[in-house]
């Protein structure tokens, strides 16, 4: 037992609960109170059977320890001394890292714009925090209901900003690649766009012209759907028409609910910018000739799009078409293309239900498969950046022995494969079959179109710019081109 | 409203790296965000709560009220006078309960009270009264009224009365008996209930005397904001409001015309406690908080209070409803020989004052405080750091030094809580589980997440409702 008074020490009482505590948490000692002589704490002391012997006074430092054994004790006592006089660390918080949007944007009205891939059903509320404060949102998260993208966009309409998204991987803002985008000339059109890899064709397309894009603005795929009723694409398009830089717009998606195309129609009217559609469908099946036309409209002249000649191979007799996609809309464009000249084309993203394939990616046939389709993509990274499948896919072609000729988009950009060219070729340079590519990009692309280009046509592809060429060359090769 | 297309953009990024890192390689300016899968409420329910165009304005207004709110010292009578009780009453601390499910400190302090008032003449009189249901309980929520710990306030209690001067509302308190073995943290010993007859019997009717004659109401929102200045954090260290108390009284007290030994022993019993302002702190924060009522739409949380067994909370969006959840228990540093097997479960209303925003949200404030978990100064200005996430606005009139006079991070959102995953911050005292015992410690406690569960799910649920 060790029991002292010291004068002259003070130490506030947390200061000297927390010696009590270092002190008491040493494996040899039994009962331990340091804390000035005050009559509660000698009350304490008493309890403990540790009362200090003499007149304490309440400015004197009580010590008070029972420890295992005189060892134990002598180091007890040793240890107060330590805790009495440790330093403790100084004040300066390390930056708490902002938790929601919300926080993150704070007040600095120079952040215009939040990028959410958060998973689906915690995107809403993400977003929301950018609505609320007057920021526009591109929304990357896929799986979010429908009644919450109205609920958002709405308020977003209310609040006079953007919601690109959900599922929107596309974007470019005043030259800022957003998602899966790539490096545009700025230039005078605007696009909206409801598909991804469609509006990367555009836009790469309008760039290869020498006319390039002041904006391109996503949508998300389901905006001109009956349920969301073109909410963003609306507000998009005015956004565009009050942005002094674009002096076009050009809508890229799907047919649009018809309802909803007509109030897109009803909008454009009212634009003081002049305004066109490339919405893919049966009728006009084909981004490059909506492009075309716009060039044509602009006064521009329409180039010859860049191609690279591949190998010589002979296409085998009975070929049928097998189109081995990352982009959903180019396989679409590929669809609409081709079925003209060859009828049926089965698929996992099918033009008519009755031609859905389902997971029988190897069925027999003319076939065109999204490997960038939702349900591929679960618990996967997307096949522009991860091409396990896709390859998979060819070499199960190949070994089939079913004579083909093999189209497939190679999309480039920021978010794309840092070089998806050194990927395919070693899956396709001894192929016996021909190989088309529609390589999706721009000379300013961080993979280069033309570096790409040349490294698949040394493996023997038959490379385009533009998607719907390269489907018509494939169908040429086929035999069955109109 | 900012404009999208006036130039290249910064960005906040919430999500995958991948999408920053590619920003950044563009030469923008990108925030991330360090964002986690919300654990509290499902996604749902958040998705609901975060979509309610009447949120944001339900919201703002909620916490204006509580900013708006100034409290001033206008009186002192007996709780029989102030707050009606008649008859065997007695008020506790947190949400309701009964005899049978109060923790021990509970139960020594209820069992006190009933000594105190002549209802029992022995402890286990008491309790057999008690237990038999011969006293009414409710909780101190439900009169105005707040107390710390137990927070038993019976009948012939003299009680703190604060008067909001803006539209004369008010909030009470009884009046704080030291540390030690007190009745508030469960002892209720014969000097217990000597100490309380005396201050019912001498100071209560002095410190009546002194409140009135003083020229103008003391202004205890202002005190409040100076010992933030000072050290206090006005929950858990209350020493420079103390002392401010008994500046601002000491003279009105002299002045009384009583007995010179009573007057010297009123101004000895205040001087020796460096609690004694809490009982004015926490009705002040009551009479914030009280002002806000209910608001439909609104996720702020306006009560945060334990009763020893249950932790609950109340919300603006659904007023008088309760959402409880078996109390924690604190962690901290322990008096003399007790540890933390002797303490007992989350206990007091004094959790009003964090749910004012200051006390354990101004842990900055006090940087001596955070010292009882074994804690850092850095860990002090954290936690205040944290409590602006999940906090609505700033109050301009509590402002922390440290943080460069940033105001106290005000208004708990419900949803930022739940977003954040980050629990309100609590600073407290611990009471020994033994009803008896006395405190036995102090230190820092969270909410149990289930109150915060239970809270979204219904904040939700009424959403919906409305909105349908």
């Amino acid at each position: 037992m060790h029991v002292s008074l010291r004068s002259g020490v003070y130490a506030d009482s947390v200061k000297l609960m927390q010696v009590s505590k270092t002190v008491g948490a040493r494996d040899g000692v039994v009962a331990v109170l340091v804390a000035m002589a005050t009559p509660l704490n000698l009350e304490l002391a008493a309890g403990m059977g540790l009362s200090p012997e003499g007149d304490p006074k309440p400015d004197q430092l009580l010590i008070a320890l029972r420890a295992t054994d005189d060892a134990e004790l002598a180091a007890a006592v040793t240890a107060v001394e330590a805790a009495l006089t440790a330093r403790e660390e100084r004040g300066s918080a390390d930056a708490i890292p902002p938790r929601t949007l919300g926080f993150a944007m704070g007040e600095d009205q120079d952040v215009p714009l939040a990028v959410i891939s958060v998973p689906g059903p915690y995107a809403v509320a993400e977003a929301m925090d950018a609505v609320a404060a007057g920021r526009s949102v591109l929304v990357f998260s896929d799986g979010v209901p429908v009644e919450h993208e109205v609920a958002l966009k709405q308020a977003a309409h209310e609040a006079g900003v953007l919601v690109m998204g959900p599922d929107c991987g596309t974007a470019i803002v005043s030259g800022v690649a957003l998602g899966f985008a790539n490096v545009v000339r700025p230039g005078p059109v605007g696009l909206v766009a409801a598909s991804g890899t469609g509006a990367q064709q555009v836009s790469c397309l309008l760039d290869m012209a020498g006319v390039g894009v002041s904006h391109v603005l996503g949508t998300g795929g389901r905006d001109l759907s009956a349920a969301v009723g073109g909410l963003a694409t609306l507000d998009a398009l005015r956004m565009l028409d009050a942005d002094d830089a674009t002096e076009r717009v050009l809508l890229v998606s799907k047919p649009p609910a018809p309802e909803v195309a007509a109030e897109v129609t009803r909008t454009a009217a009212e634009l003081g910018t002049v305004f066109s559609s490339a919405a893919l469908s049966a009728d006009s099946p084909d981004l490059t000739a909506a492009v075309e036309a716009l060039l044509r409209d602009m006064g521009t002249e329409v180039p010859a799009w860049p191609t690279r000649a591949g190998a010589d191979r002979p296409t085998p007799a009975g070929a049928v078409l097998k189109g081995f996609y990352s982009g959903g809309t180019l396989a679409d464009e590929a669809m609409l293309v081709a079925a003209p000249a060859l009828g049926d084309v089965r698929s996992n993203t099918p033009l008519k239900p009755e031609l859905d394939l389902g997971a029988e990616f190897g069925a027999t046939g003319h076939v065109v498969v999204d490997f960038g389709d939702d349900a591929l993509t679960v618990g996967r990274a997307h096949p522009m950046i991860d091409p396990t499948l896709r390859l998979e896919a060819v070499a199960g072609l190949a070994a089939s022995g079913e004579p083909a000729v093999l189209l497939m988009d190679v999309v480039l950009g920021y978010g794309a494969d840092p070089d998806p060219a050194g990927a395919l070729v070693p899956a396709i340079r001894d192929l016996a079959f021909p190989v088309v590519v529609a390589l999706v990009g721009t000379e300013g692309d961080p993979q280069g179109w033309s570096r790409q280009a040349d490294a698949l046509a040394a493996a023997g592809a038959h490379v385009f710019a533009s998607n719907s060429a390269a489907t018509r060359f494939a169908l040429d090769l086929i035999g069955a081109s109109k | 409203m900012s404009n999208l297309l006036s130039g290249r953009p910064a960005v906040v990024a919430a999500g995958v790296d991948v999408f920053s890192d590619a920003l950044r390689a563009q030469g923008v300016a990108v925030t991330d965000v360090e964002w986690r899968p919300p654990t509290i409420g499902s996604a749902d329910d958040l998705t609901q709560l975060a979509l309610d165009p009447r949120r944001a304005a339900a919201n703002r207004v909620a916490v204006e009220r509580v900013l708006a709110s100034r409290s001033t010292l206008t009186d002192v009578r007996p709780a029989s006078d102030v707050l009606g009780l008649s008859g065997r009453i007695l008020l506790h601390s947190g949400p309701p309960l009964t005899w049978e499910t109060a923790s021990g400190p509970m139960r020594g302090a209820l069992m006190g009270a009933c000594l105190f008032e002549g209802w029992a003449d022995t402890p286990e009189a008491a309790e057999q009264l008690l237990a038999s249901g011969g006293v009414e309980l409710d909780s101190c929520h439900h009169h105005r009224a707040v107390g710390p710990m137990a927070g038993v306030t019976s009948p012939s209690m003299w009680m703190w009365c604060l008067t909001d001067p803006t539209d004369g509302r008010q909030a009470f308190s009884n009046l704080n008996e030291g540390l030690g073995k007190v009745l508030r943290m469960g002892a209720y010993g014969p000097e217990v209930i000597t100490r309380l007859h005396w201050m019912t019997d001498v100071m209560g009717p002095i410190l009546q005397a002194a409140v009135r004659s003083r020229p103008e109401p003391l202004d205890v929102t202002g005190v409040l904001a100076q010992m933030l200045q000072m050290g206090d954090e006005a929950h858990n260290r209350n020493r420079a409001g103390s002392l401010m108390t008994l500046r601002e009284l000491s003279p009105a007290i002299v002045a009384v015309d009583a007995p010179k030994d009573d007057i010297a022993e009123v101004l000895r019993f205040i001087g020796g406690n460096e609690h004694f302002f809490l009982n004015l702190g926490m009705p002040s924060a009551k009479l914030a908080m009280d002002a806000v009522g209910s608001i439909p739409g609104s996720t702020m949380v306006t009560t945060l209070a334990r009763n020893g067994t249950e932790f609950g909370i109340r919300t603006a969006g659904t007023g008088d409803r309760w959402f409880t959840a078996p109390a924690n228990t604190p962690v901290g540093l322990f008096l003399g020989d007790y540890g933390p097997e002797d303490a007992n479960p989350d206990i007091g209303d004094s959790a009003i004052m964090e749910t004012y925003g200051i006390g354990g949200f101004c842990m900055a404030a006090a940087p001596a405080i955070v010292r009882f978990v074994g804690g850092t100064v850095p860990d002090a200005l954290a936690t205040t750091e944290r409590m602006y996430q999940i906090t609505l606005q700033e109050n301009p009139a509590m402002q922390v030094p440290i943080l460069g006079f940033r105001g106290a991070p005000t208004g708990i959102d419900v949803l930022s809580v739940a977003r954040t995953g980050w629990l309100p911050q609590i600073n407290t005292g611990m009471a020994g589980r033994v009803a008896g015992t006395g405190q036995v410690g102090a230190g820092l406690v969270q909410p149990p997440a289930a109150c915060f569960e239970q809270a979204v799910a219904a904040l939700a649920e009424e959403s919906r409702a409305a909105l349908a």
